[in-house]
């Protein structure tokens, strides 16, 4: 059964993108169905591999039939099970904020027949590097996914997207060249590229090409991953991208390195030899990250610095290297994915509703959506870390796992991770009192008596109260939505007035669009896919919370099959001796 | 068997050049540099399949005198990967040139906003918030305050490094002294 189920993440996506592309002019709707339709398979085929796997243990398929160590192999154990549920349900979530926004936009021309195409690319990239069972298969599925990446990043062509597009695209050639040329090096030495075998092999070259290797390859996840010295490309690139690409960008794509992380760690290089440069490494992610979240004034940069600083957890978790440390980084892993998307689908929500995402020119925004409010509210505190979200029994497991190794390094990176978790909730309260909490003062919020008007959307557009429709001529000829959504309305534009008011010469992000649609948009009701699918997000994450006992209960799993390697080894050879 | 020295030293200057040529600001030469250190990894891979030998085809060959086919196959790969993210980046090269009319790789102006403010706290009262005539006069968190410090400090700088040359596209042009 898991055999059959192993390989459909990967093609599933990728027949999808060909399909996607054909139906991709004329029927956007059909387009749409399909890319929905295909990643809610993938999603339900994931789960069934996760509930297999944690069952069965690890199992793996050679593809085409080839004898092992000569064929491709895909393996699926506990670990890249879990994250392929997690990546397809990240990735659903927003291609259905996606489909939100392109219906709300109108905007069914170009360029956006590509993006479902690209956007099922990007996952059958991702899946293939969770499963790939050879070091050359992983870098497929990273060039793949990278592709894919680049288009999704550079969408629509404008100037800051251009700009940004190339220093994040230089720095993946970079990284990938180097991953190339590691492999060759791993060939040269041993003979295979098949992680199995070389989990046997590399433990029998001497420790300075070992050494070598490790480094070479560490250096290579590591700028994909973003950990400290190798992550300033990505505050530099990820915040001028549409809000959905950000999004699954920051979610699954700097994961994808840390799994590679985990992977070569764990399986080829079980000595330890670097775990002390890691945790330097993880203390300085940690640290400076979060010291560049603090500085920033924009929403999308805030998160991409929060992004690289959580990083750091991980790292740290990894290079414990005990099973405690190793489920702790894993589930840190899960969490981040969810969480981290959730966020820059909400800062997406933001832009469309105050115009921008700087914390100086917003306000009144929980005025203005109270329901906005409570979406950014619950996965921030998520994020910071407050008991009892899964951000906090995550980083206490990575913390108990520290302070139970007992060295003195670790103790400082416990210091370390608790004082970036009081910097994260700083970065984000910050936020979360500018952008919604303070009043917008342009204009004094009117009486919010329908609110309910307001937010329940659209349908109550056409039925204003009869009243009101009168009493606000001049507005109505402008924009007929903000008179039946009466002071609801007012604070609304009132958020968005305090934008272009205090907006200095930079400006406003237009989003691709037409100057005329970007003025008119944010007075409306938020669109209810749009709000919807971030919603159904942030239930995600809370029931991670919910779920944290079972799910903790495979990581802890997962984590002791890496320790062990012996599963993993032997799905692969099936018991026989490695040759 | 001897080891050549050959393959070692070409590899090597090949990654030497596309890493110099990296380095610099202007795409079409970052992009003769990825070139370059893309065909030096092929390199790099082709030595790793060991000694040249017969074409790996049975009946052709006997399997001692073969070459490694597995690398050639790598490389095959990697090759078709190159070329797909070339023409990528000759795409956006020109796009690029299209918008701007310049191919160099430019400052990120969020970045220098951010790095030229003052320390701030969140507690504190935004000016932005007040009346005009509340504001504290040159208060740091005003952006008309920001706009005359930068303005200033861009006029520091330019007096500080007068006369040196630089590749900064972003600061002013500034007057040469006169000897």
């Amino acid at each position: 059964m898991i055999r059959v189920l192993t390989p459909l993440p990967v093609l599933l996506p990728l027949l999808g993108a060909a399909a996607a592309l054909l139906v991709g002019g004329r029927h956007p709707r059909v387009q749409r169905t399909l890319s929905v339709v295909v990643l809610s398979t993938v999603l339900a085929v994931s789960v069934a591999l996760l509930l297999l796997a944690d069952a069965d243990g690890a199992d793996a398929i050679s593809v085409g039939a080839w004898p092992v160590p000569l064929g491709i192999v895909l393996v699926v154990d506990r670990l890249s099970a879990l994250m392929l549920v997690v990546a397809a349900t990240v990735a659903l979530g927003v291609l259905v904020f996606a489909v939100g926004q392109g219906a709300a936009d109108g905007d069914e021309e170009t360029p956006i027949s590509i993006f479902h195409p690209t956007f099922l690319v990007l996952i059958a990239g991702v899946a293939n590097a969770f499963l790939a069972g050879d070091l050359f298969n992983l870098y497929v599925g990273f060039e793949i996914l990278l592709t894919a990446s680049y288009v999704l990043l550079t969408l629509g062509g404008s100037a800051p997207r251009i700009r940004a597009g190339v220093t994040y695209i230089i720095v993946s050639l970079l990284s990938s060249l180097l991953f190339l040329a590691a492999i060759g090096l791993v060939y040269g030495a041993t003979g295979t590229v098949n992680l199995a075998q070389l989990a046997v092999r590399l433990q029998e070259l001497p420790e300075g090409t070992q050494l070598l290797l490790q480094a070479m390859l560490l250096i290579a996840f590591s700028i994909k991953a973003a950990v400290f010295p190798l992550s300033a490309w990505l505050p530099d690139s990820y915040p001028t991208a549409p809000a959905p690409v950000t999004a699954v960008f920051a979610g699954l794509l700097t994961k994808v390195g840390v799994y590679a992380i985990i992977r070569t760690q764990t399986l080829l290089f079980p000595g330890g030899a670097l775990d002390t440069v890691l945790m330097w490494a993880a203390l300085a992610t940690m640290l400076i990250g979060i010291l560049g979240a603090v500085a920033q004034t924009d929403i999308r940069r805030i998160l991409s610095f929060t992004l690289v600083s959580h990083i750091g957890y991980m790292v740290f978790g990894i290079s414990l290297a005990s099973q405690a440390g190793l489920a702790g980084a894993i589930f840190y892993v899960v969490h981040h994915i969810a969480i981290q998307t959730t966020l820059f689908l909400v800062a997406g929500l933001v832009e469309r509703q105050g115009g921008s995402t700087g914390v100086d020119r917003l306000g009144g925004l929980a005025a203005a959506s109270p329901v906005l409010a409570v979406l950014f509210f619950v996965p921030a505190m998520n994020l910071a870390g407050i008991p009892p979200f899964s951000g906090f029994i995550g980083k206490l497991g990575l913390l108990e796992a520290g302070v139970a190794d007992g060295g003195w390094l670790p103790i400082v990176l416990v210091a370390g991770g608790a004082v970036t978790s009081l910097l994260t909730l700083l970065a984000i309260s910050r936020v979360w009192n500018r952008a919604f909490w303070r009043l917008s003062t342009q204009s004094p919020v009117g009486d919010t008596d329908d609110a309910a008007a307001a937010d329940a959307g659209p349908e109550f557009v056409s039925g204003p109260p009869p009243g009101l429709a009168e009493q606000r001529e001049p507005a109505a000829e402008k924009d007929p939505v903000d008179t039946a959504a009466g002071g609801r309305a007012e604070a609304r534009r009132a958020a968005w007035e305090r934008h272009t008011a205090v907006a200095t010469a930079t400006a406003p992000p237009t989003d691709g669009l037409g100057e005329d649609a970007d003025r008119e948009r944010p007075l409306r009701p938020l669109p209810r896919v749009m709000v919807g699918s971030t919603a159904a997000m942030v239930v995600v994450t809370v029931s991670l919370t919910a779920l944290a006992g079972p799910l903790y209960q495979i990581t802890d799993r997962a984590a002791r099959d890496l320790l062990d390697r012996g599963p993993y080894i032997s799905s692969v050879f099936g018991g026989e001796d490695v040759p | 068997m001897t080891p050549t020295v050959v393959l070692p030293v070409i590899i090597g200057g090949l990654y030497a050049a596309g890493v110099y040529l990296l380095l610099d600001r202007s795409l079409t030469r970052v992009l003769l540099g990825f070139l370059l250190l893309g065909n030096a990894t092929n390199l790099l891979l082709l030595s790793a399949g060991g000694p040249a030998g017969l074409a790996p085809i049975l009946g052709y060959a006997e399997p001692e005198e073969m070459s490694d086919p597995l690398p050639q196959a790598l490389i095959l790969t990697a090759i078709v990967i190159t070329f797909g993210i070339a023409a990528f980046v000759l795409a956006l090269i020109y796009r690029s040139w299209r918008l701007v009319r310049q191919e160099v790789i430019e400052v990120d102006e969020e970045d220098r906003r951010v790095a030229r403010r003052s320390d701030t706290d969140a507690d504190d009262i935004d000016p932005d918030d007040l009346a005009p005539e509340d504001r504290p006069a040159m208060h740091a968190d005003t952006l008309a305050a920001d706009r005359e410090r930068d303005a200033g400090a861009e006029r520091g700088l330019a007096r500080q490094f007068s006369g040196v040359a630089s590749d900064d596209v972003d600061l002013p042009a500034t007057r040469r002294r006169k000897r």
